[in-house]
Formats: C-alpha cells, sequence, structure tokens
C-alpha cells in the first residue's frame, strides 16, 4: 500500500553530501531564525527546566544531526521554509479532505518551485529537510515512487524516455501494485496484461471488483500515468508480476483516458491531503514497450526472455521501509514526545503537598512512567538509523557487485525493525496524547494528527505481524545453521553464544551494568526462538505437515522476532553509548536513557524473563527498583531532552508543544479562528430559533 | 440447532435492507439488491455455529423481552426517512454538527410522541439515531436536566424545568476550565455576591479560569449551569452551582459580558460543539444559584449544605455507564474485524490450495479472539454494575451510605480499567483489518475516535486507578489492624494475621486449575491480594523514609496503579464467571465457557510475571497456559461469527462497509468511494489551479 512515500527513495547517502553552500547556510545563524515565537517570553515553568539541564543542547542536537554541517543545513532550510506564508500549516487542522489535497498539491508545486529559486536538488541533503519542515504536507511522493520504479526495473531507453518528463512534472505518477482484494499477497494480484502478437500490444484488464486498483497515493486526482503490476499472459501462458507504463489521464484536459475508471477512494483515519486512488481498466491497450523490460522483456513474436536476477527488486522495498523510518516515523514520535514533555512541565494540576501551589503534572511519578520511557523509545529508534545505514550500504556495495548474500539478513532486520518501530511509534503517540488530558484530544494540541497518521505505517510497506514472520523465518533458519556448525549471519550470531542460564546481578546496581541486561535480553531471544522451533520441529515429527505446523507456531514465532528486534536496539543502544566517550556529560545522560529504555522493557515483561527462572523474584524487585530510580533522575533533563530533537513551533504545530510554552494564550487564539467561530451554521435559524421562540414570553 | 437463530437474524437485517449502507443515507437499490445474496464465506460461518446466537442475545439484552422492544424501538429509527442523511464521513464538521442538531430535536419530538420515558428505551432510542456518536444535547439531556433535578429547589425548578424539558432553554454544564480538569478545587472562576444588588457577578479572571471542554457549549446552548468558587461576605466559600444565561433569546448572540464559541476541531466528536465560555463581571440574580443545598441568604450569609456526599451518585452512575459503553464499543469493533476476516482471503497456507480467510491464521486468532473474549466480560461487569448502581442507589435514597465508598473505588477502577482495554482493543480490531480498516469506510476509525475520550472524561483513568487504590491500601490497613473487610476486596482478609512474605508464598502448594475458571478466579485473586500487599508494604517503607505522606504516595504510584489493575481485572474474571452458572441452554453454555476460559487464560498469559513471581503458577504451568490460549483460539473459530452476530448490531449502527451482515465488502467500497468529496466532478479544480499553470510555465 504505497500510500505516501516521504522523501523517499533518495538515495540513503544522503548522509554523504559534501557540497551543500556552506555562506548561504551561515546568514541564517541560531539567533536569526530562532524561532517564530522567540520575541515573546518563555513561560517561567519551561525556563526553569532548561535552566537546570546537565548537558548541552546544542551539542546533543549535532550528535543527533549526524554533524554540526547538518544542523546548519537543516535549518537553514526550515528558515527558507518557514519564512514563506505560502507553506503555512496554521489552517491545516480546519481544513476539509478538499482543500487539504489542494494545499497538498498547491506545495508542491511552491516547492518545486522553491528548490529551483534556492539551487537545491531532489537528490541534494535539503530535500529531507524540506520534507521534516514541511511534516511530510506535500503531494506527489507517490510520483517518487513511479520515478523510482522506472529507474529499477526500465531499460536505458524506457529510462529516458520517461524520467525528463516526470522530473519537471509534465506527467505525474503513481504505483499502482495494491487491489481491493489484495496486498501483502502479491501473487494473488488479479490484474492481467495479456500479450497480441498481432497487434504488438498488451491488454489491461482489472477482470472484477476486486482487481480494481485501490489505494495508490497521487492516483485519485492528480497522475497522469500509472506503473501498473499485472499478470502478464502471453499465448495463455502466465508468467507472474510485471510492470507496465500506462497513461490514465489526459494531458490536455485531465479527463480519464477511455476504459479508465478513476477516482479518490474516500475518506481515511488521516493522510487527508493524499489523494488515494482507485482505478480500473477495461480492455486498455498498450504498445509493447511500455512493459518495464530490464529483467524480462517480451519479443515481438511473443518468446519471454528474462535476463539477470530481479533481486534487487528486493532493495528497493528494503530502501523504502528505511527511509519511511527515518524521514516519517520515528520524527513523529520525536514530535510526540517534544509536544506530551513540554506540556507536562507546563501543566500544573492537584497538589502533591498541601500547602504547595499545584504540581507540574511532569512531577507525577505515573505520569513519568507514561513518557519518560517513550523518550528513551524515541532516543533508541533514533539511534537505530546509523547501524542499519552502515549495514545497508555494506550490503547495497556487495549486491550492486552481484554478490546477493547479505539480501536475505538485510530484509530480515529491516522486516523486523521496520515492524518493532512503527509499533512503538504508533503505541508511543497515543500515550502522548492520552497524558495530555483532555487538551490532548483538541487538534490544536497537534497530537491526533500523528496519532492518526502513525498507525498507516503498521500496514503499509508490510504489514507488521507478515514482516515479524519474516524476520522470524529468516531467525528459524539461522538457528538451524547453528545446529550444523556453519557460520551465522552476523545480527544473528548471538544464537550461538552460549550464558549461565542464571541472571548475574546481587543488587539493584548491577542492572544499570548495560552487560547485564544485555545478556538477559539476548537469553530472552535466544530461548523465545529455542521454544518456536523446538515445537515447529516437534509438529513435524509428529506428523503435522510443514504449512500447518508453521501457522500453528506463528504467534510464538511472533514473539521471538519480537524479542530478537528489542535485543537489537538494546545492544545498539548500548553501542551509541560506548562511542560517546568524547562527551561526558552526553554520555551520562543517554546511558541513562539507555537504562531505562532497558529496565523498562522487563519491567513490561517479567514474565519473559522470570519465566525458566533465568532472573528471581528478588532480582524482578531489583529491576523495578532501577527502574523507578531511573524515571526521577531522567526528569530533570526531560524538557532539554526533547528541546535537542530541535522541532521549530512550525513543525510542531502544536498549541501545547511550542518552544515558549504559552499554551493556553495559543490554544485560546488559535480556537477563535476556528470556520466554526468564523462562519455562519444554518443549525441556528433552521433548528433552534423555532424552540427558543416560545421560551422569550416566559423568560 | 442455528437454524431458529439464522432466520430470525435474517428477519431482522434483512428488514430495512436498503438501509444497509454505513452511514445508511441513501436508499441506493444497488445495495438492496446485493445484501439479499449473503457471502459464502459468512454463510458457511453461519450454518456451522454450534449455537443458536439469538439466545445469547436475549442473555446480553436481559430477556428475550428487552431483545424484542429494543429491536422495536431501533425500528422506529431505521424505518423513519427523516432520521437518514448523508453518511457522515463525507460531510465537514460544521455539516455533522447540523445534521446532528436535527437528528437531537426530532428525537425529543418522537420521544415524546411514541412515549418512550424508560432510562433504558430512552438509551436505545438515541443511540440508534446518533448511531454510538455523541451528539449536541447530551450534556442538555443527561447533565443539565438531572442536575436541576437533583439540585434546584421547587421554585427554581418551576422557573428552568419545564422551558428546558420543552428545549426552550438548552442548557449545558460548564465545570472544566483550560487550566483545570482533574483538581476541580483549583477552578478559578468567580461568583461574587453583592447584597446591594442581591445578584452574583460572574468572572473568569485568568486566560487558565475560561470554561473549556463543555457539550453543546460552543453553539448550541442558550443557558449553563456553572461552577463557581463562591465568595461572600469577603469568604470563599468553594465551588457551587450557578444557573448562567449565556445567549439571546431571539437572536442566539452571546450576551453582554460573555464571550463564547467552538474550541475547533477534535480528535473525533465532530458532531459535539465543545464550547468556551469566558465571563467578565456577568451580573445573574441570587435565585440563579442551585439552593437545595447551599444557600446564600438576600444579605449574604452563606449557609451549609447537610451532606456532600450526595454528589457521588451522578459520578458513580456515568463512570459505570462508561463501562457497559467500553463493552459496546469493542463489540462492535469486534464485529467488523471478525466478519470482515472471515469474508477476506489472502496468501496461502497450503501451497496449491485457494487463497484461506484470514481468520484462519493463527496470528489473526490470537488478535481478535482474546478481544471478543474481552468484550463478553465487559457486558457482564456493565450489566453488574448497573444493577449494583440501582441497588445501592435504593439504599442512599433509604439514608444508607455504607456501600458508597466500596462502590466509588470500584467504579473508579473498572471505569479506567475497561475503558483502557477496550481502547486498545477497537485499536487492534482495526489494524487486524489491514489497509481497508485505516479507510473510513471500515468504521473503525469513527468508533476508536469516538470512544477514546472516555479514557479521559469522567474521571482521567490514571486518577481513576489511584482512587481504587486508596480504598484498597485502606482495606489492607483494616485488614492489618484486624478488621476485617466486606465485598470484592474481601480476600484481604485472608492476608490477616498470616503475615505471608512472599517467599512463603511461593511455597505454598499450587492448586490451580487451569480448566477450572472458578480456580482462575483464585489465581487472579492472589495476584491482587500478593501485589496490594506488595504496594502498601513500598508505600510504608516510603513513609518510613520520608515525612509527607504526599510524596511517599506519589513515589509508590507505579505499583498503585498495578494493584488496582490487579483488583480490576480479578473483579472481571469472577464476574464472567459467575455469569457462566446463569445460562441454561447447554450450546451456549459450552461456547461462553471457552470464552470465559480464553479472558482468564490469555490475561494470564499477557501477566505471567505476577503468577510466576508470587508463585502461583510454575514455569510449567505457564507453558501449559500458552498452550492452552492456542487451542482455545482453534476451538472458538467456527464459533467467531456467530458470536458477533449475537452482539446484534445493525448494518445502520456498525456503519462499516467491513462489517456489514451479509458480507458483500468489495463492490460496496467501490460504491462508498464513488461518493466521496473528491470524486464530485471527474476532474478535480486543483487541476486547472495549480497542475495545469506549472506544466505550462516549466
Amino acid at each position: 500500500m504505497p500510500m505516501h512515500s516521504p522523501a523517499m527513495l533518495q538515495c540513503l547517502g544522503c548522509k554523504h553530501y559534501q557540497g551543500f553552500q556552506q555562506s548561504q547556510m551561515a546568514q541564517w545563524n541560531r539567533s536569526g531564525y530562532f524561532r517564530s515565537s522567540g520575541s515573546r517570553d518563555v513561560n517561567p515553568d519551561l525556563e526553569a527546566e532548561r535552566q537546570t539541564a546537565s548537558f548541552s543542547v546544542e551539542r546533543l542536537t549535532t550528535i543527533l544531526d549526524g554533524g554540526a554541517d547538518n544542523t546548519r543545513t537543516r535549518r537553514a532550510v526550515e528558515a527558507v521554509i518557514h519564512s514563506d506564508p505560502g507553506f503555512s500549516r496554521e489552517n491545516q487542522y480546519f481544513q476539509s479532505q478538499n482543500e487539504r489535497y489542494e494545499e497538498a498539491v498547491r506545495k508542491a508545486v511552491l516547492l518545486k518551485e522553491k528548490m529551483h529559486q534556492m539551487g537545491w536538488t531532489e537528490d541534494g541533503p535539503e530535500t529531507k529537510y524540506c520534507y521534516r519542515a514541511l511534516g511530510g504536507d506535500l503531494a506527489f511522493n507517490v510520483h517518487r515512487v513511479f520515478k523510482n520504479s522506472i529507474l529499477a526495473l526500465g531499460t536505458d531507453e524506457q529510462i529516458a524516455k520517461w524520467i525528463p518528463l516526470a522530473d519537471e512534472y509534465h506527467i505525474i505518477g503513481t504505483y499502482a501494485q495494491t487491489e481491493l482484494g489484495h496486498g501483502t499477497f502479491l501473487r494473488g494480484l488479479e490484474t492481467t496484461a495479456v500479450f497480441d502478437i498481432s497487434t504488438q500490444e498488451f491488454t489491461l484488464n482489472t477482470p472484477k471488483i476486486s482487481a480494481m486498483k485501490w489505494w495508490p497515493g497521487d492516483m485519485g486526482r492528480s497522475a497522469t500515468h500509472a506503473v501498473v503490476f499485472a499478470q502478464l499472459y502471453i499465448k495463455g501462458k502466465c508468467y507472474g508480476l510485471h510492470a507496465f507504463i500506462l497513461q490514465i489521464r489526459s494531458l490536455r484536459d485531465h479527463s480519464p483516458a477511455p476504459g479508465v475508471i478513476v477516482g479518490d477512494i474516500g475518506p481515511k483515519m488521516n493522510f487527508e491531503h493524499i489523494d488515494n486512488g482507485y482505478l480500473m481498466l477495461q480492455n486498455i491497450n498498450i504498445p509493447r514497450e511500455n512493459m518495464l523490460s530490464r529483467f524480462s522483456q517480451v519479443l515481438p513474436d511473443g518468446t519471454y526472455v528474462k535476463r539477470g536476477s530481479d533481486q534487487i527488486n528486493y532493495l528497493t522495498m528494503i530502501v523504502t521501509r528505511v527511509q519511511m523510518l527515518w524521514n516519517e516515523v520515528i520524527p513523529m514520535l520525536l514530535k510526540a514526545c517534544t509536544i506530551a514533555i513540554r506540556y507536562s512541565a507546563v501543566r500544573r494540576q492537584s497538589k502533591l503537598n498541601p500547602g504547595d501551589p499545584e504540581a507540574k503534572i511532569l512531577e507525577y511519578q505515573t505520569q513519568q512512567q507514561k513518557l519518560l520511557p517513550l523518550l528513551a523509545t524515541a532516543y533508541a529508534f533514533h539511534f537505530m538509523n546509523a547501524y542499519v545505514n552502515e549495514f545497508y550500504n555494506k550490503g547495497y556495495t556487495e549486491i550492486k557487485q552481484g554478490n546477493f548474500d547479505s539480501l536475505p539478513e538485510l530484509h530480515a532486520l529491516t522486516s523486523g525493525l521496520k515492524a518493532i518501530i512503527t509499533d512503538y511509534c504508533t503505541g508511543g503517540a497515543e500515550v502522548c496524547l492520552r497524558a495530555c488530558g483532555g487538551h490532548g484530544y483538541s487538534a490544536l494540541s497537534g497530537l491526533p494528527f500523528l496519532y492518526t497518521k502513525l498507525p498507516a505505517s503498521c500496514t503499509y510497506e508490510g504489514e507488521n505481524t507478515v514482516l515479524f514472520l519474516q524476520t522470524a523465518r529468516f531467525l528459524v533458519k539461522c538457528l538451524a545453521t547453528v545446529h550444523s556448525g556453519q557460520p551465522i549471519p552476523p545480527s544473528a550470531a548471538y544464537l550461538s553464544s552460549v550464558d549461565s542460564g542464571k541472571c548475574q546481578a546481587w543488587t539493584k546496581m548491577d542492572f544499570l551494568k548495560p552487560d547485564i541486561y544485555a545478556e538477559a535480553y539476548r537469553h530472552r531471544a535466544t530461548r523465545l526462538l529455542g521454544n518456536a522451533a523446538t515445537k515447529l520441529q516437534t509438529l513435524v515429527q509428529s506428523g503435522a505437515e510443514q504449512y500447518e505446523a508453521w501457522n500453528k507456531c506463528t504467534v510464538q514465532l511472533v514473539q521471538a522476532a519480537k524479542a530478537h528486534c528489542y535485543y537489537i536496539v538494546v545492544k545498539n543502544f548500548i553501542d551509541t553509548v560506548e562511542k560517546l566517550r568524547n562527551e561526558a556529560e552526553i554520555q551520562k545522560i543517554v546511558k541513562h536513557l539507555c537504562d531505562l529504555f532497558a529496565l523498562h522493557g522487563i519491567f513490561s515483561n517479567t514474565g519473559d524473563f522470570l519465566h525458566d527462572g533465568y532472573m528471581s523474584g528478588d532480582q524482578m524487585d531489583m529491576v523495578t527498583a532501577s527502574y523507578l530510580d531511573l524515571l526521577a533522575v531522567i526528569r530533570n533533563d526531560a524538557v532539554p531532552l526533547v528541546d535537542a530533537f530541535d522541532f521549530t513551533d512550525e513543525n510542531l504545530n502544536s498549541a501545547l508543544g511550542s518552544y515558549d510554552g504559552h499554551v493556553y494564550q495559543r490554544l485560546y487564539e488559535w480556537a477563535q479562528k476556528s470556520p466554526t467561530n468564523q462562519q455562519v451554521s444554518q443549525a441556528y435559524a433552521s433548528y433552534l430559533k423555532p424552540l427558543f421562540q416560545s421560551a422569550l414570553s416566559k423568560l | 440447532g442455528g437454524g431458529a437463530g439464522s432466520a430470525a437474524r435474517c428477519c431482522w437485517h434483512c428488514r430495512s435492507v436498503s438501509l444497509c449502507e454505513p452511514g445508511g443515507g441513501s436508499r441506493s437499490v444497488g445495495a438492496a439488491a446485493a445484501a439479499i445474496v449473503m457471502n459464502k464465506d459468512l454463510r458457511r460461518e453461519r450454518d456451522s455455529a454450534s449455537f443458536n446466537p439469538e439466545l445469547l442475545t436475549h442473555l446480553l439484552d436481559g430477556g428475550a423481552e428487552r431483545t424484542r422492544r429494543r429491536r422495536e424501538i431501533e425500528a422506529l429509527v431505521l424505518n423513519n426517512p427523516d432520521f437518514q442523511h448523508e453518511d457522515l464521513n463525507f460531510l465537514s464538521r460544521s455539516q455533522r454538527y447540523e445534521e446532528a442538531i436535527r437528528k437531537s430535536a426530532l428525537m425529543v419530538v418522537k420521544l415524546r410522541e411514541y412515549g418512550i420515558a424508560d432510562p433504558d428505551e430512552i438509551y436505545w432510542f438515541k443511540s440508534s439515531i446518533h448511531r454510538g456518536r455523541p451528539e449536541p444535547l447530551d450534556l442538555h439531556l443527561g447533565m443539565f436536566l438531572p442536575t436541576l433535578l437533583t439540585q434546584a429547589t421547587l421554585e427554581q425548578q418551576d422557573r428552568f424545568f419545564m422551558p428546558a424539558w420543552n428545549l426552550e432553554i438548552i442548557g449545558t454544564y460548564a465545570q472544566t476550565e483550560m487550566g483545570h480538569g482533574t483538581h476541580l478545587r483549583g477552578l478559578e472562576t468567580t461568583a461574587t455576591y453583592d447584597p446591594a444588588t442581591q445578584e452574583f457577578i460572574l468572572n473568569s479572571p485568568t486566560v487558565t479560569s475560561i470554561k473549556w471542554w463543555p457539550g453543546g457549549l460552543g453553539k448550541t446552548s442558550n443557558h449553563a449551569i456553572v461552577l463557581a468558587q463562591l465568595y461572600t461576605q469577603g469568604q470563599c466559600k468553594g465551588l457551587h452551582a450557578f444557573i448562567v444565561p449565556i445567549r439571546q433569546l431571539g437572536t442566539h448572540d452571546p450576551l453582554p459580558g460573555i464571550t463564547v464559541g467552538d474550541i475547533g476541531p477534535k480528535f473525533g466528536y465532530d458532531e459535539m460543539d465543545n464550547g468556551y465560555l469566558k465571563m467578565d463581571n456577568f451580573r445573574i440574580p441570587r435565585d440563579n444559584m442551585l439552593m437545595k443545598y447551599a444557600k446564600v441568604e438576600p444579605d449574604g450569609t452563606y449557609v451549609k449544605p447537610l451532606s456532600d456526599k450526595l454528589t457521588y451518585g451522578t459520578m458513580v452512575f456515568i463512570r459505570s455507564h462508561i463501562v457497559g459503553d467500553s463493552a459496546r464499543s469493542l463489540s462492535r469493533a469486534c464485529t467488523i474485524a471478525i466478519r470482515y476476516s472471515s469474508v477476506r482471503h489472502q496468501s496461502e497456507l497450503k501451497p496449491g490450495e485457494p487463497e484461506p480467510q484470514i481468520l484462519d491464521y493463527q496470528t489473526q486468532q490470537y488478535k481478535l479472539f482474546p478481544l471478543l473474549a474481552t468484550a463478553y466480560a465487559f457486558h457482564f461487569v456493565g450489566a453488574y454494575m448497573k444493577q449494583t448502581y440501582h441497588r445501592i442507589t435504593g439504599d442512599i435514597n433509604q439514608g444508607d451510605l455504607s456501600e458508597l465508598p466500596e462502590l466509588h473505588a470500584l467504579t473508579a477502577g473498572l471505569k479506567a480499567f475497561t475503558s483502557w482495554t477496550a481502547n486498545a482493543g477497537i485499536e487492534e480490531c482495526r489494524m487486524a483489518c489491514g489497509g481497508h480498516g485505516y479507510s473510513r469506510c471500515s468504521g473503525l476509525p469513527d468508533i476508536y475516535v469516538t470512544f477514546t475520550p472516555s479514557c479521559t472524561y469522567e474521571g482521567e483513568n490514571t486518577v481513576m486507578m489511584l482512587q481504587t487504590a486508596r480504598f484498597l491500601i485502606k482495606s489492607y490497613t483494616q485488614v492489618s489492624s484486624g478488621q476485617l473487610v466486606s465485598g470484592m476486596v474481601s480476600y484481604l482478609n485472608d492476608l490477616s494475621g498470616q503475615h505471608i512474605q512472599p517467599q512463603q508464598v511461593a511455597a505454598r502448594p499450587t492448586t490451580v486449575h487451569i480448566n477450572d475458571p472458578a480456580s482462575l478466579v483464585e489465581a487472579y485473586k492472589l495476584r491482587a491480594s500478593r501485589l496490594v500487599e506488595a504496594a502498601a508494604k513500598n508505600l510504608q517503607a516510603e513513609l518510613n523514609r520520608r515525612k509527607s505522606q504526599e510524596d511517599a504516595w506519589n513515589r509508590t504510584s507505579v505499583d498503585l496503579v498495578r494493584a488496582s489493575e490487579a483488583h480490576c481485572h480479578y473483579v472481571v474474571v469472577k464476574l464472567f464467571t459467575t455469569q457462566l452458572s446463569e445460562i441454561n441452554d447447554a450450546a451456549v453454555h459450552a461456547v461462553m465457557n471457552n470464552l470465559c476460559l480464553l479472558y482468564a487464560l490469555y490475561g494470564i498469559s499477557k501477566h505471567t510475571g505476577d503468577f510466576l513471581q508470587a508463585g502461583i503458577l510454575t514455569d510449567a504451568q505457564v507453558t501449559q497456559v500458552y498452550q492452552r490460549v492456542k487451542e482455545l483460539l482453534a476451538a472458538i473459530r467456527p464459533n467467531a461469527v456467530a458470536l458477533v452476530d449475537a452482539f446484534d448490531f445493525h448494518d445502520n449502527h456498525l456503519g462499516s462497509v467491513l462489517g456489514r451482515y451479509d458480507g458483500n465488502i468489495y463492490e460496496n467500497m467501490f460504491e462508498w468511494a464513488k461518493k466521496s468529496p473528491l470524486n464530485k466532478t471527474e476532474v478535480h479544480e486543483s487541476f486547472h489551479k495549480h497542475l495545469k499553470p506549472m506544466q505550462s510555465k516549466l
């Protein structure tokens, strides 16, 4: 379901950019652009939080950005975007689906002009920062997927023909894979492309209602062209799925091409700015050259030729997943944490001690327990980026050289991480929403927007349960390899290590030692996978067919895959802390976050660690004690830790999360701009007035 | 035999076949034709059910006669074209508000015309009209009128009640302020008595004191009951309620001194005009203060109320209603997800075979069936709460308040426990429907956003859990000092005098039988008592270390919430188990027994740490629990569709293409999408405005 693809598929190597214009950036120094609302004084409650920071926020920001140069570029881009009123998002929450779509198209066009004007190129470093600054509120994201699929699957001639047109928006493309009846199971897609030797054309059809293409972004209203996936038939024989380029709307008046029924699939939980569409094809003929033919071709006489391996396709999928996580999904959790934590430092409610003023809600242990583990999670996921990038770049180089050995591992790793990260980010944003009391439910808090947008990521680019099971399949294979004594892929190498079977902690302080908790996670991952694999084997040995045995173990296998992914994230967090050895203050606070992330995972799943006696009840009590102690420690740096994410107010678009903390004033002023207060409603005149009239005489 | 049941249901559902679209608006002929043919997967599911769902529907409704009457009332709505309208998903917020107001005004007329007066029957009527959504008159009917009845003097009732009953006055209940929700004593609105004019002067002295959130305040109401700090003779007398006119009769314009409006878009609640209200030296006559209990004499003398516990009643009532609402909302979500999962086919289980129904995947069953069991469990809890409320309030009216603290503690915790669980469950159902669940045609986003706020309103859930914890700790302290406690906490008596250490508990012989619901109730009981004890001991340890009671409480609150959750979980398992003994039909009993076991065992499997650490279950038993859960999934699978059919939601009320009774989803998704606002014109105007100019420029 490629609903959207944020700045997607621009090469992952963005981090390697060097050539941006330093001189131009220099003029946007921090104080110059610093937050549109910077002129206001800051709420003293927030100010107090910032004055006691144990570390330099600016330093942490540059670390999170991957270097001071990146921070500079990002801020420069944000300054350009935010200073243009054409990009304002102030009215976003008040707009209808129609208006949101129109805005997204308008902004995409405006951005194109702006980038041209600034000399920013699409594969330059600024693009992803533009996307960040605009909160993804742009049309034509799937247009990018359209282009990338041509680049990946097209011949050189096809690329030369289509890409320049697409680059200039002379055509707008979409990527039509998912159908009404099929998403996960690609082989089941029902759209057909039948080759006719006499006319040298393919005839495309969506033969039944469930075959209709459904969900592709940019399709509903915008696209003129589509890359369509269909089952290829030659002389009555099916050759499986192939990609075809076809025109779906007129370039003259935008009306649907003959035989094409196309439209918008209607309102969704979010993504109102995207025109996800449907597409029905009735005997559409396209020339033979319109099949994307880098890896397989149909010759004029109907001969089907396959060349090379199209395994490289998997790479496209992997890049899409990886980019979606770091450009779209994880930032939303960071934003939600920023909003909820700043608000919790400003909102006062009830009294902790009689006679004192009402306490900041961040002082309540239950509030800390909701938000601070999420803050730690946000950091944990953010730090996964470097690891995955490294892994990916290494694999990418090998694959380019024709060595596909690392593909299964890369695929398994990114599948599992995609699933666990989208799961936790979605859950996390909801916790943030609910942690803000009533005001969290106001659209103006920005949280409903984040929360309703995130869950889509659990489904598109691979349904999470399906992805966990793919990771599990890989792990089960690795385990078999361990037993046969062969070398194991690095990310699963731990499966061959042996532990003592008992947690080695004696005091609660021991649980602040990374070795101790890393070992606990490793033990859990190994045990759960081992149990699932044994069960699988037992079922097969007792006569069950392989598929049946697999289905009966899937609940366990998903648990094992989750435990594996969690271990990878914990391990990477620990490694990140170690690498900060030259940043004493920052290392200290990040270590606290790492400890909290790890202990929260144990505290929330005590049974996993108690079962089989790896930990004792006493040890679990120590975990709880250490965990609760950490909440109080991190609480002191909570606001600086979200400040370090360095989101502008425009970017957060939240009355509760703004940098200056003037929550109530902003909420009040913004609400008055709501159309419900600006426009006359017929409700009074039509329905209420007749009722009230009769009271006039009586009151 | 499912035969008779199927026929009955079929009748019921096909009766208004032409309305079987989500949103139920247009009476399209195409849909009617399609609805006659039931999807073959769903038909097979229904034919193979092992019990008669009609009997289960009666059980949920509280008797066959009540089922009949409920359907009769729902038919009054379904068969009245004036209650139909365009699919709300395609309307703007203003339009949705307007539709809601139109239906609400008509609803009040029809209630009287039909003579519907019983509270349950009013509820059926109302929720059928508004399809489970909030509406602008909710606060008028649910708070303004009842508050007049309970807190107004007879003279005040004469002045306000009948006009309000006739909707000449529409009122709201303005308590929450921008800066204050949970902590009522912190409310800042003031009402200062001026003996010279015999008036109260109302003020919102700060931005944070602006009334914020009350439903119906934004656009609808012309009066509000305002809670304000009463000042008279220079002294603050605390919070009191005042009837405040806010809009001009005749023009509906805000009165001078009143600033009022809508608080803007929200997460759901599009039909509701939640509002703000700011008052600047706004004067109301002395007799606009609700004075049945507290009074201010003309000279400004303040007369104290006799008892302040009476206001508990409304709170308890509304919270126990949320428990029932948790059950209903989760049931709707389960109905949609389970029907869709038996119609949707994807991937392959066995190579070479047709794609299976996604309900055949173990992971899908594991997502949905525990939720189905939970929905049933919460139904029974809701029914119990309602009965208990009526029983105890009967006592209150006779002056016996002895059970009030327990009732209050129980409703607070169960409100939080059930709304949290249902909220997560609805979302899980939506996720289980893949991409299509994300479309609003699934109805699931709507159920979700409508339900979620109940985690916050009428008592923020964490705060509710801590109120229950306070009661549990109090009971524990009583037991420790040798007194016995009664009711749902009586298990704490077992701790009395034994000074059990966790180790000793662990050493106790394990007697839990995982196939026996009664034995599982005991296991949950042990878990609750162990967690209450642990929280109490941690609290004591903090008290020994520090001076302040409040600080110690705060530092133990994570433990306290856990204890409350364990207590509530025990109550739910216990009530579900109790319900089993009241089912006479053997086939229904068998299927409900499985659901009850699944509910209890799934809960254990999600909290194995608690059971292991307390020595309630052994490692081997926990492994058995995991295994048994999976066996139960397989056992429930053949009855899954019949179990959601028994909830008996009309298609109109479900508002879901994916959850349609007839299962004809794909063609109806297409029909639905074609009505989307973006499809109003074949070429969207933005093409001419933005795309075309750019293409010519480049």
